[in-house]
């Protein structure tokens, strides 16, 4: 960790100033990723803007959308009734994420800007494109167990670790950014880059960006999805795979339905092709795997990680099942 | 509550789920460990690591690092004080024979080349990452499958290591039922909460250390060497450790570099191992490759195992992972024959984790006797209890005291085994597979001399003072137990001062044989107070004077006669006769003749449900029973916390644990609790511990054999027995992760 100037904002707008004041400034708001990264020196900001304090955090419904303040607190937003009732998705995701206490402390718009977990990025030592640009990549021919097999370029196989965003993909959320130019709103699909040649970009938010909320419409879809989540062992741990799905049935026929994977991307994984192929299918096993091998399809899996193809295609069929109201 | 002459110990403490006598102390923040030592002014070392393999050093840039405000010092092989190198000869604990930052030569990733010394710790940290090293690379073998030299040790810690009885190749062969398996667990580290620590400060050429050490005389002896002074001038001081499972049992460079840095300063220096530097800086459990071969009868009775292990040490200490012990010693078996080989690699040096040689060595005999059972298709636990030796096969001699077997029928009744039905995959809750498996677990009980020494002062206070220690077990409480059962005290009044170098010498607290060695030298210390006490009241001015000893019984922190229990001294009383105010005994303790009639050893069974979901691959532990044969058991409470802990990492090592090295850069790449895996709360089901509680008198006067490695023995190969049973997959590489089930469902 490096010497840095703390300084606290008391709105967005000198948030947003404080933070454009100075080269590699970051916002700090739980501090659940950044902290961490500052002590193991992949993260070197020279003023951290602390904007915890701003009135970011109310979870409230304007109409047919639910809007989630950035700052509001991911344990919080999880058991909100609101939330709870019309996204379970979003509950459960936000749930099966961390532990209780980092929940407590991770806000909802760090969390959509949380870091990889890949050991290549997080130790200095190792060669990393998103760390240090054009300098290599260690994990393509390092341990790859927890690596994606899907977006993955040959500059980066970093997995996106978290599950909120995953659940959001599903509902079709978007982000709303207040910037130079003013507010404006970024559905999540846009909102994630894949890594392609630059995996040092991960998200559509420039520097003097600032999350303000996150927007999910209420409709019957999203009150019928879940998030189900398959990792190593049983709490506090990153998706080997995850599934976030919603889905309506009509005269025993899939009548609409969301699909979005976890753990298995370098991005939260939107899998519109399977959602294609499941309209208007009976909601049984077989639609539900072929939609899982489509989903899986470009899947490009490295020396370790190619149990999560198959994974990750049990998973979709679990959670179809799941949410189309067959037996568990 | 009462003691005599006679009969001193009345038991009314001993075995007691009395609360930890720290307890408080500990939750509130009293307790000062190592990095809370109470130091003026200290500079604070911040360590930097190789990043090679092997090689050398080639530059130094310091000039970054220099620049950091509040950076006093760069410690490098370039200013460090010449130190010898400790031989691995037993005369000092050192697992790693590098002495630290001597050459510049770099001999596994990870090694410590530098300490960054700041008057702050983030100036040191800052400091720290802005050194510059260039090396020179060599070709390094960091893998197994990658060592050219491979070592066949004849001895390790005294015991044959290449053991042969009977004529094993030919039983083999000649066998009804044959199992050939190779069994495989990864290297894995200790993880304490409290990583190791080393407060340094000289004081007029003495050197006092506060250290996170499982032995204060080890360490003491092993920086007297490094410094060339007489121990009596160096003091190590631990009262308390956040646990060390082994990786503070021997002594670890960093303690000597915080040494030399305080050294170079003039000033208390202060270093702490970040988590990530823990995993190559103080040991971990060797990787091991086991190839186990058994021959049986029909009916399940051995009659030749070969037991082959292999497992990987570093090129600059010494340590083997004896996996095949388990094999010479646990079943009745006429003809073994067990080999172990070491491959030396460009890798830290590993040492004893948590029962050393057992953990590992457990799950390969105890799958392969379940392979077995299934060869000869009959019940698992059968094949344990047809096997059983009634006297130790390696010795030759008999058991002090075994009640193994009734470990496995209590075990089985109150897990239910009977109502196991024995195919794989042939037991179900809902939609989830359930399966049961059993294993025997097994630790030698050790010991060692020890001393302590017993005070009753003037306010009646009773101290009792030992240079052993506390890693978080429950020492405090157990020798407060001892101490007021033989004076007829209550725990609460007596005082325990542990983990200081000057205090009455003590071993190691390492292989489970604390409480067999200290424990007898606190009764004997105590017993020799209170024999002091009686003959200062019965033959001075008081209530007692002129009654003899055995006429005297002790009662509530005093003395009265049996026959007039109103005729009574209090302590603080007796102590006012001495000439001195005080009562001081030291107590000994020490083995004798004993091993040369009796094998020493404890035994439990371990029983396990898991519950897989086989869409998911997902596996959970759901129960876990253990029944052990630790001889008495001198506080119920603490006792079952250690099984509970042990079982808990037994579950860990089955399911999650696993140091993963980059194969390229011999750079372990699973260096912090989010990429190492162990168990959380949500995994771990109600453990239940019970104890076959039979006093082994024939090993020490308290019939205590330790509790502290047997619990994790059994446990892994109980866990991957109950997942063959529920699944039908044999699992013969930890840990047991969802990718090697994942084909479960086409396995049957």
């Amino acid at each position: 960790m490096r010497a840095f100037e703390y300084v606290v904002a008391d709105s967005p707008a000198s948030a947003r100033a404080l933070v454009r004041e100075v080269d590699g400034a970051r916002f700090y708001a739980g501090g659940t990723t950044l902290v961490d990264l500052m002590k193991s020196d992949v993260e070197q900001p020279r003023r951290v803007v602390d904007i915890s304090r701003l009135a970011l955090t109310a979870v409230e419904r304007r109409g047919d959308v639910v809007r989630i303040g950035a700052l509001a607190r991911n344990s919080d937003v999880a058991y909100d009734p609101l939330i709870a009732q019309n996204f379970p998705a979003i509950s459960e995701a936000l749930l099966s994420g961390a532990s209780g206490q980092i929940r407590n402390a991770a806000t909802i718009g760090g969390n959509l800007l949380q870091r990889t977990r890949c050991t290549y990025f997080r130790e200095t030592r190792w060669r990393c494109n998103k760390r240090e640009p054009g300098s290599g990549c260690d994990a393509l021919e390092g341990f790859n167990r927890g690596h994606a097999v899907l977006g993955t370029s040959s500059a980066c196989i970093a997995t996106y670790p978290g599950d909120f965003a995953v659940a959001l993909a599903a509902l079709s959320a978007r982000v709303v950014v207040e910037g130079d130019g003013g507010e404006r709103t970024i559905a999540l699909d846009d909102f994630y880059v894949l890594p392609g040649d630059h995996p040092e970009r991960e998200t559509a938010v420039g520097p003097g960006d600032l999350i303000t909320a996150v927007e999910v419409s209420v409709e019957p879809l999203h009150a019928r999805s879940h998030y189900l989540k398959v990792r190593d062992r049983a709490s506090f741990e990153f998706a080997l795979v995850s599934v976030a799905c919603a889905a309506w049935l009509n005269d025993e026929r899939i009548d609409q339905v969301r699909l979005a994977l976890g753990g298995v991307g370098t991005v939260p994984w939107r899998a519109r092709d399977a959602e294609i192929a499941l309209a208007g299918a009976a909601p049984d096993d077989d639609a539900f795997r072929d939609a899982a091998d489509i989903a899986l399809a470009g899947a490009v899996p490295r020396a370790h990680n190619g149990f999560k193809v198959e994974l990750a295609k049990r998973a979709i069929v679990r959670a179809l099942r799941t949410v189309c109201g067959g037996a568990a | 509550m009462t003691a005599t002459a006679e009969r001193p110990a009345t038991r009314g403490f001993i075995g007691r789920p009395v609360d930890r006598v720290d307890g408080r102390a500990k939750v509130t923040g009293a307790a000062r460990y190592a990095a809370d030592a109470p130091v003026d002014a200290p500079l604070f070392a911040v360590i930097v690591q190789s990043t090679i393999a092997r090689g050398r050093m080639t530059a130094i840039d310091e000039r970054a690092t220099r620049a950091v405000p509040g950076v006093v010092e760069v410690v490098t092989y370039r200013n460090a004080p010449r130190v010898p190198a400790l031989p691995f000869d037993f005369s000092v604990p050192v697992q790693e024979e590098l002495a630290p930052l001597q050459t510049a030569d770099v001999h596994y990733d990870g090694q410590h080349v530098a300490a960054v010394v700041g008057t702050t710790f983030e100036a040191a940290r800052e400091g720290a990452a802005l050194l510059r090293i260039e090396y020179e690379v060599q070709d390094a073998e960091v893998t197994i499958a990658a060592a050219h030299q491979i070592d066949v040790p004849e001895q390790w810690f005294g015991d044959d290591i290449q053991p042969r009885r009977g004529e094993p190749e030919t039983a083999y062969e000649s066998s009804d039922v044959k199992i050939d398996a190779s069994y495989v667990t990864p290297a894995e580290n200790h993880n304490p909460l409290e990583p190791s620590v080393t407060v340094a400060e000289w004081r007029d050429g003495d050197l006092i250390v506060h250290d996170s050490t499982q032995w204060v005389r080890g360490t003491r002896a092993a920086l007297a060497k490094h410094f060339a002074l007489d121990e009596e001038r160096v003091h190590v001081i631990a009262p308390f450790l956040g646990g060390g499972f082994g990786c503070k049992g021997f002594f670890w460079p960093h303690a000597a570099i915080a040494a030399m840095a305080a050294k170079l300063t003039n000033r208390p220096v202060k270093l702490v191992l970040t988590r990530e530097q823990m995993f190559t800086s103080c040991g971990r459990r060797s990787e091991t490759h086991q190839h186990i071969r058994v021959g049986a009868a029909r009916d399940g009775r051995l009659q030749a195992v070969l037991h082959d292990v292999l497992s990987e040490s570093s090129r600059v200490g010494t340590f083997v992972e004896a996996a095949g012990g388990v094999t010479t010693m646990l079943f009745d078996i006429p003809n073994i024959a067990v080999t172990h080989r070491v491959a030396r690699l460009d890798v830290p040096t590993p040492t004893a984790m948590r029962a050393p040689g057992e953990a590992p060595g457990s799950y390969a005999l105890g799958s392969a006797l379940d392979e077995l059972a299934y060869a000869c298709g009959i019940d698992p636990l059968d094949v344990l209890r047809r096997n059983h030796a009634n006297t130790d096969p390696a010795s030759g001699l008999p058991f002090s005291s075994k009640h193994l077997l009734a470990c496995y029928e209590r075990g089985a009744e109150a897990f239910g085994w009977s109502s196991r039905t024995p195919a794989p995959r042939s037991m179900r809750a809902g939609t989830e597979l359930i399966g049961w498996g059993v294993a025997t677990a097994t630790y030698p009980a050790m010991r060692a001399p020890a001393e302590a020494r017993v005070t009753i002062g003037t306010g009646g206070t009773i101290d009792v003072a030992s240079a052993t220690h506390d890693l978080g077990t429950g020492m405090y409480t157990i020798l407060a137990q001892i101490a007021a059962d033989t004076l007829g005290v209550d725990p609460s009044a007596v005082n325990v001062r542990i983990g200081d170098s000057t205090f009455p010498n003590a071993p190691v607290a390492g292989g489970s044989m604390s409480s067999a060695s200290v424990g007898p030298a606190v009764q004997d210390a105590a017993l020799r107070a209170y024999r002091e006490a009686v003959s200062l009241a019965t033959s001075s001015d008081s209530p007692l004077h002129g009654l003899s000893p055995d006429a005297i019984e002790a009662h509530d922190g005093t003395l009265r006669a049996k026959a007039d229990p109103s005729r009574a001294i209090a302590y603080a009383d007796v102590a006012q006769l001495a000439e001195t105010g005080t009562i001081e005994a030291l107590g000994t303790s020490a083995p004798g003749d004993e091993g040369e009639r009796f094998s020493f050893h404890s035994f439990g069974a371990q029983f396990v449900e898991v519950r897989y979901d086989e869409e998911l691959a997902r596996l959970r532990v759901s129960r876990a029973l253990g029944v052990f044969d630790c001889g008495r058991i001198l506080n119920a409470k603490t006792a079952r916390s250690q099984m509970i802990g042990g079982i808990t990492w037994g579950i860990g090592m089955a399911l999650f644990e696993e140091t993963v090295r980059d194969d390229r850069a011999g750079a372990v790449v699973t260096n912090n609790l989010a990429d190492y895996h162990m168990p959380v709360n949500a995994d771990i089901p109600d453990i239940e511990v019970l104890f076959v509680e039979e006093p082994d008198l024939r090993f020490n006067p308290l019939g205590v054999r330790g509790v502290g490695e047997i619990g994790i023995t059994g446990v892994a190969a109980a866990i991957a027995n109950a997942v063959y049973h529920a699944t039908g997959v044999r699992v013969r590489d930890l840990p047991i992760v969802p990718e090697k089930l994942l084909g479960s469902a086409a396995a049957v």
